[in-house]
């Protein structure tokens, strides 16, 4: 049916509008009641220094791990980044007993950042060593590299606790996160890493592509597939390194796996992906880091995650293009469609039986069409219901139903896409006439009017007559 | 669509060395052997089919050819030269199963990877290897689904977007895996009838195939495998009962079927 085949599109751009309102709404909802009260305001517009470039590091950690982590989602590797995260520990730990035993400070954050991006790469290294083990699964590797390298860490870190004069009560701060011990130039080194990782990712847009979707492929018309692997590893590394400060090496995962995730929602196109991910990450660094500096009790690290479901709980809802209720509702019309098609069919039937399809009164009754399918009373009573109201039936009463012009060419035209599928089948696709009829129940409703003139044209003798006519049914009724 | 479209200017130019050459090619899996000793060379121009049992070794072949394995020994030469340095002339088919079809992606942008190579590093698809991948995607008969989802694709129009993608690479030989299983009549003929198109044009393809039956209606070359090349050359010599048996040995079912199939090729 030309409408109905229209329609459903329609309806999921409708849908896509009406969702991108309610988010902005629902943002900008939320700001303006936080902005209601004067000292919230002045957090939100960034009034105060320190704050400001809090919330400018958050952001851009979210925007950075939001596009490495849906290259990284892409890949089925998102579990790796927590493995990575886990295992940065104990680089942190031996930077700093490095740097002390050297007569440094110990808490310089170049320096335990470096160590940590060494011990994360160690730990993935680990990953795919232990891999090449016989026996040995990919999950099973992360699990042990991840506790083993964790443990390390926090052995480490006692260790430290009981150096004579170390100032080491600031390391735990890297497990769960804690913006306010960012200071100076910190921010600069997260800003480098995390711009550097953004336009890298971008740049390398095409190449993760074909790495992530069909990596034999790439491989045989010469990409490095391996290097391209451990770049992109790479920019997790660097992501899951500028977030330990801010957010904590337990809960970065959640920046790196989340905003790809509800992304998903709502595209099925990469860059799109790439992009909405990327501005779902950098809004929940932003307003998660804003509210957190609002509540001065809760860390920063929790926030923004807990911002970021928010976002995926959201999209998972109402996310237009795989959410659950665009699911539902597409699952639905689909199923309006076949029944009234059923109807209409059936109908058709009924009549080209009585009267050789040429019959002027279109008049059938309930018992007709109940003998026609295995429908309950009820149910056709619903679908002719729905078909009154689309104006395919005039009139319905307690003899029967009687179609409309508009319904009776409808249903021909049901009929004749049905025929001409069932004589596709037949003779292009090898399969018993006997066991067509089933099949072509399913496939007619999700034919279009493209393939309909396709079948036309490969049955040229049955359709000599040209395009409303119905040929015979190949099967008996 | 036939013949008509791949024009002079796409011919291979004339070699004397064989398209695709295999020496003394041995694949190992953790100790256990999958191909042994294979030599094997391909004839410029033909339509070659990969047959033999399930584990004979007919995918890691093609991935042995392409480096996609580690080889134990052997080399694989490409017009004479090896094929690291002629890979953009050798172009491959995966198994429709190999890749996720629920990945973000269109059609036209899976055959567009066709031409990432020729792109190279960080240059974006431009308009011209748009136009290239259309135009492989319209041989296919894909034109229309160009826009599409990939996971709103059948099996066989999956199959085609592979094919298409190959086809945008204009490569010179084409190893494909399995382009036929699970594929609807329709696009089996389709497929049939792009690969003897590129062959009429000159391309070689070596195509692993598992439908002894139609083994000779396709294919003017063959290549028997079981672990060892057990025959390998011009179809109608080689496909025998005798090396079938050879090649199947003792699963006798299958046997029975191509010994079956063999008498409907002869006739």
């Amino acid at each position: 049916m030309g409408t109905g085949a229209v329609l459903p599109e329609m309806r999921v751009r409708r849908q896509t509008r009406f969702a991108a309102v309610g988010l902005f709404l629902l943002l900008t909802g939320t700001g303006v009641l936080i902005a209601l009260e004067e000292n919230l305001l002045k957090v939100f517009l960034l009034r105060n220094y320190n704050t400001r470039l809090v919330v400018l590091s958050t952001t851009l950690l979210g925007i950075s791990s939001g596009m490495v982590g849906s290259f990284l989602l892409l890949r089925r590797r998102s579990l790796m980044g927590d493995a990575l995260s886990h295992a940065t520990l104990p680089g942190i730990a031996l930077a700093f007993m490095g740097l002390v035993a050297l007569g440094g400070v110990g808490k310089e954050l170049g320096w335990l950042l470096g160590g940590a991006a060494l011990s994360g790469l160690l730990g993935v290294v680990a990953v795919t060593l232990i891999c090449r083990l016989p026996r040995m699964k990919e999950d099973t590797a992360m699990g042990i590299v991840l506790s083993v390298f964790y443990g390390a860490g926090v052995a480490l870190l006692g260790l430290i606790q009981e150096m004579p004069g170390a100032g080491a009560a600031g390391l735990e701060t890297f497990i769960y996160g804690k913006t306010a011990s960012l200071v100076g130039s910190d921010f600069q080194i997260l800003w480098l890493i995390t711009g550097g990782v953004v336009l890298v990712s971008a740049a390398f847009y095409k190449e993760f592509k074909i790495l992530c979707f069909d990596e034999a492929f790439a491989a045989s018309t010469g990409w490095p597939v391996r290097r391209l692997d451990l770049l992109l590893l790479g920019l997790v590394t660097a992501v899951t390194v500028a977030g330990l400060q801010a957010v904590g090496l337990i809960l970065i995962i959640a920046l790196l796996v989340i905003p790809p995730a509800a992304a998903r929602m709502w595209t099925s196109r990469l860059y799109r992906m790439l992009i909405l991910s990327g501005l779902i990450g950098g809004m929940s660094g932003w307003i998660g880091a804003t509210l957190s500096a609002l509540l001065s009790k809760l860390p920063a690290g929790a926030v923004i995650v807990l911002v970021a479901s928010g976002f995926f709980l959201f999209s998972l809802f109402l996310g237009t293009e795989r959410g659950i209720l665009v699911r539902l509702l597409r699952h639905l019309s689909l199923k309006r469609r076949v029944e009234r098609q059923n109807l209409l069919r059936a109908f058709y039937e009924v009549l080209e039986q009585r009267a050789g399809g040429r019959s002027p009164e279109a008049f059938v009754s309930w018992q007709e069409l109940l003998a026609r399918r295995s429908w309950s009373p009820r149910l056709l009573y619903r679908i002719a219901r729905r078909a009154l109201e689309a104006e395919l039936i005039e009139e319905m009463d307690r003899s029967g139903l009687l179609l409309s012009p508009e319904g009776l060419a409808a249903a021909a035209k049901v009929t004749r896409n049905h025929r001409l599928w069932e004589l596709y089948l037949i003779e292009h696709a090898d399969i018993a006439p006997n066991h067509v009829d089933r099949d072509a129940d399913f496939v007619e409703h999700v034919l279009g009017e493209r393939l309909t003139r396709h079948l036309e044209q490969s049955l040229p003798d049955i359709l000599r007559t040209g395009a409303p006519a119905v040929p015979g049914s190949p099967h008996g009724l | 669509m036939r013949g008509a479209d791949f024009g002079p200017e796409e011919r291979a130019e004339h070699s004397l060395e064989a398209p695709l050459s295999i020496h003394d090619l041995t694949v190992a899996y953790q100790r256990k052997p999958v191909l042994w000793d294979v030599d094997l060379e391909i004839p410029e121009g033909r339509l070659a089919g990969v047959v033999g049992p399930n584990g004979a070794g007919k995918s890691t072949l093609l991935k042995a050819c392409l480096d996609l394995v580690p080889r134990a020994s052997g080399e694989v030469m490409v017009y004479g030269r090896p094929y690291r340095a002629e890979r953009q002339r050798v172009s491959y088919v995966p198994q429709r199963e190999s890749v996720d079809w629920d990945f973000p992606v269109t059609v036209l942008d899976v055959v567009a990877m066709g031409t990432y190579a020729e792109l190279g590093w960080l240059r974006p698809v431009n308009r011209r290897m748009r136009e290239r991948a259309m135009e492989a995607l319209e041989k296919v008969r894909l034109g229309d689904l160009a826009d599409r989802q990939i996971s709103e694709l059948s099996g066989g129009q999956q199959q085609r977007t592979f094919l298409a993608r190959a086809l945008a690479q204009k490569a010179d030989i084409y190893l494909m895996d399995e382009p036929f299983a699970a594929v609807d009549a329709a696009t089996e003929r389709a497929i049939v009838e792009i690969l003897k198109d590129l062959r009429n044009a000159g391309k070689t393809c070596l195509v692993v195939h598992h439908d002894l039956s139609t083994v000779t209606q396709y294919f003017d070359h063959v290549v028997l495998l079981n672990m060892r090349v057990v025959a390998a050359g011009a179809t109608a010599d080689c496909f025998t009962e005798e090396n079938l048996r050879r090649t199947y040995g003792g699963q006798l079912t299958v046997f029975a079927e191509a010994a079956n199939a063999l008498r409907k090729g002869v006739r």
